[in-house]
């Protein structure tokens, strides 16, 4: 085994490290996340120029072919920067759940629009009452004429509103948990008949809760055959999944190593805080639980393409559940450590610790992954 | 990036099973699978077979006898021989005096002690701690008088771990009383049938006899027995707690008693379901489980940094914290498994198992007898070879900077 990244992966790694070290520092992340769209063109055309969203896109639409491993190799970077653009979104999550229909003209239109950061798009799989489950699919996908006629709810979308494209899943035939009857539609935004309800989150992101009123689709933008899609939404979800569980890897760095700058300054009772035991040994816990977490987010990265879903499944419910768990607890010793200062909105601890929460809600929270785990490995 | 072993590291890895297949004693094998207490031949008998093998000391350079193995193949070993079933070594010998002997040590001590290490013709144990000396190992205050060519050594020493078998032990004793704590300190082999030594048992919470104190009356040491320098004994000390990593975390042991844990869960019954069913116990085997998969990544990091022959750095008490953690945690689970059956206790179920009484009727499950007392005696594991909270001393003095 080893743990080195190639040399390619070290240098998108650095690329997008200096770019965003450089060009997306604190204020820039305030002054964007307190504006009314909550994301940045000027900063998703940096990105863009830096090539960087063309990585998951496929050499065939003009992108680099790249995967996981790549992926999870610039996560650190986006989490630690806070970064607010659809990077996730829609250059990870969206380009994976396109990527198996790229066959299909108007799917590799959109990824090679995408490699270059011209269209956004972004998955809206999950409904108020999926919570974490994946073949929870209620939103309907009737035939009319040589089309379908949509109607449902998506919950909380992050980026909806930044997309030009969303990619719905609604289901064709069966009943709301079943797998089978799930079919992935290409929406445009200006479709008649879908609706977003904008949003800011918690952590300073943007979601929306996306209604879908009488939309009127062709045939044609339909991906793949009809009611078969869920397996294509599930790969890209955990696709995505591994890319958060390194984002919120080095988020965990960044809180760390604030934490340990910050127990080494402040004075109290004549010394520095990180003089007293109590501390210290709160922060090698913290130590422990960050180098855990960075072990899991690379076998989330080494197996969320497996081919073998159950050990795919397996992996990643770990990996999820551990850096969840992590997630919570370095955060909060976080905070507790930076004493008052970590409560305020002025520090970056606290927007941090805010990312880290909403990371560990999302695409399934610990508990979540830790039964299915146990469901697989009875 | 990779998880995966290279294809010589796998061809070595056969080699291992294969050697374990056809060399582990069926007897030991069969103790270790259901928890029960290893005797002094099956230790002695184990040790043979590995050198017989060549592999008596895997880890020493081959100049010294040894197999030459880097710290992956010795990963690899141990995790196969614990999953196996093959006992896990006494350290005090091979893994312990060894590197101090081979790092420090003269021509003529080498010759004399290795050999004898490496065959289990000689047992070792450890004369570290006393009384007043734990976690502050320093303050030691078993003395050395220089007298002619011998030391004469008066004190006592504790919690020496099977000292009733040992031949030899290496001992911290103190050479100068008037310099600060570390620097007076000189390490000395001693045979353990020189005159003035008394070796006293001490019981143990689960009824065992496991440990011993060990008493030192004006018994007489050569000189030539010391090694390195006079006063110099720290650095030796500290650079042999510093030296076992490959299976500090314990991988291959803690994979072994989970599968057992599950065994157990899936045999006992709660409201006539097996209990791996039930959620909430199915959540804390699932939990640990995932915790231990987490730190063998960790621990192949760690190995992966180090393949060649990196000295042993803080990483080892990460690895050792959550290794003895997850190690209380499953048994503590296995204990809990059993319910009202953990608590019949007759302390010779240790060593033969309950139902080695044709003329009793069972009492409780088979596998249930040894529980409780496992789960008592692994309280040991984040208390010895420095506490857990010594660990988080060392990390955030050596990783942290604190």
């Amino acid at each position: 085994m080893n743990f080195e990244f190639s040399d390619e992966q070290q240098q998108l790694h650095d690329t997008i490290d200096r770019y965003l070290t450089e060009q997306y520092k604190f204020d820039k992340f305030r002054a964007i996340s307190a504006s009314p769209a909550g994301w940045d063109k000027a900063a998703w055309t940096g990105l863009a120029e830096l090539g960087v969203l063309a990585i998951n896109v496929p050499t065939a639409q003009g992108g680099l072919g790249f995967g996981a491993l790549e992926t999870l190799a610039m996560m650190g970077a986006c989490g630690r920067s806070l970064l607010l653009e659809p990077f996730l979104s829609s250059a990870v999550i969206a380009t994976a759940a396109l990527r198996p229909f790229s066959a299909d003209a108007q799917a590799a239109d959109l990824l090679s629009k995408m490699a270059t950061g011209d269209i956004i798009a972004v998955l809206a799989h999950f409904e108020p009452d999926s919570r974490f489950e994946t073949q929870w699919v209620s939103t309907r996908a009737r035939s009319v004429g040589d089309g379908y006629r949509l109607d449902g709810h998506k919950a909380v979308v992050m980026h909806a509103a930044a997309a030009d494209t969303l990619l719905i899943s609604a289901r064709s035939a069966g009943d709301s948990g079943a797998a089978q009857g799930v079919s992935l539609f290409r929406v445009p935004r200006e479709t008649r008949g879908l609706t977003l309800d904008d949003y800011p989150t918690i952590d300073g992101q943007h979601a929306a809760e996306v209604y879908l009123k009488g939309v009127v689709l062709p045939a044609s933008s339909r991906l793949g055959m009809e009611g078969a899609a869920l397996p294509a939404i599930e790969s890209a979800l955990d696709i995505g999944l591994a890319a958060l569980c390194a984002e919120a890897v080095g988020v965990m760095q960044a809180l760390v190593d604030a934490t340990i700058a910050y127990v080494q300054t402040r004075q109290q009772f004549g010394v520095a805080i990180g003089r007293f035991q109590a501390l210290q040994h709160r922060i090698a816990d913290m130590l422990i639980h960050l180098e855990q977490a960075r072990s899991m987010s690379y076998l989330a990265a080494l197996r969320c393409t497996d081919e073998n879903i159950p050990e795919r499944r397996r992996a990643l419910s770990a990996a999820k559940a551990v850096i969840g768990q992590s997630s919570r607890f370095i955060g909060q010793q976080a905070v507790q450590l930076h004493g008052g200062m970590g409560m305020t909105d002025e520090l970056v601890v606290s927007h941090w610790f805010k990312r880290l929460m909403s990371a560990e809600l999302m695409f399934g929270d610990s508990d979540t992954h830790l039964q299915r785990y146990a469901a697989l490995t009875r | 990036m990779r998880l995966e072993f290279t294809e010589e590291e796998l061809g070595f890895r056969e080699e291992v099973r294969a050697f374990l297949r056809d060399q582990l004693p069926a007897h030991i094998r069969d103790k270790v699978l259901n928890g029960l207490e290893l005797s002094r031949d099956d230790h002695v008998l184990w040790q043979r077979r590995l050198h017989d093998r060549g592999w008596g000391g895997f880890s020493w350079p081959k100049q010294f006898g040894g197999a030459g193995w880097n710290s992956v193949q010795q990963y690899i070993f141990d995790e196969e021989s614990a999953l196996a079933g093959a006992p896990r070594l006494i350290p005090f010998g091979t893994k312990m005096v060894a590197p101090v002997i081979m790092a420090f040590g003269n021509a003529a001590q080498q010759q004399r002690f290795l050999p004898k290490i490496s065959s289990g013709e000689e047992w070792w144990c450890q004369g570290y701690s006393e009384p007043g000396a734990g976690s502050d190992l320093a303050s030691l205050k078993t003395r050395a008088t220089l007298d002619g060519d011998h030391y004469v050594v008066n004190g006592q020493k504790t919690w020496n771990t099977l000292g009733q078998y040992a031949d030899w032990i290496f001992c911290l004793v103190r050479t100068d009383s008037q310099a600060k704590p570390q620097s007076g300190i000189s390490f000395l082999l001693i045979d353990m049938k020189s005159p003035g030594i008394s070796v006293r048992p001490i019981t143990l919470l689960d009824g065992g006899h496991e440990v011993n104190e060990i008493w030192f009356e004006d018994v007489r040491v050569p000189i030539q027995n010391r090694i390195g320098d006079e006063n110099k004994g720290w650095t030796y000390a500290k650079f042999l707690l510093g030296h076992e990593r490959t299976n500090i975390a314990g991988i291959g042991g803690a994979k072994r008693e989970i599968a057992r844990l599950k065994r157990i869960a899936r045999d006992q019954r709660k409201n006539g379901r097996p209990l791996i069913a039930d959620p909430l116990f199915a959540s804390h085997i699932a939990q640990v489980e995932i915790d231990l998969w987490a730190l063998e990544i960790t621990n192949l990091r760690v190995l992966s940094a180090d393949r060649g022959s990196r000295a042993p750095g803080p990483e080892a008490s990460i690895l050792k914290i959550r290794g003895t953690e997850i190690a209380q945690r499953i048994s503590e689970l296995m204990m809990r498994a059993v319910g009202p059956y953990a608590l019949p206790f007759r302390r010779e179920a240790m060593e033969a198992g309950w139902q080695s009484d044709p003329s009793r009727e069972p009492l409780g499950p088979p596998y249930a007898s040894t529980l409780a007392a496992a789960y008592m005696n692994l309280r040991k594991l984040s208390i010895f070879g420095g506490t857990n909270e010594i660990q988080k001393n060392i990390i955030s003095k050596m990783i942290v900077g604190l």
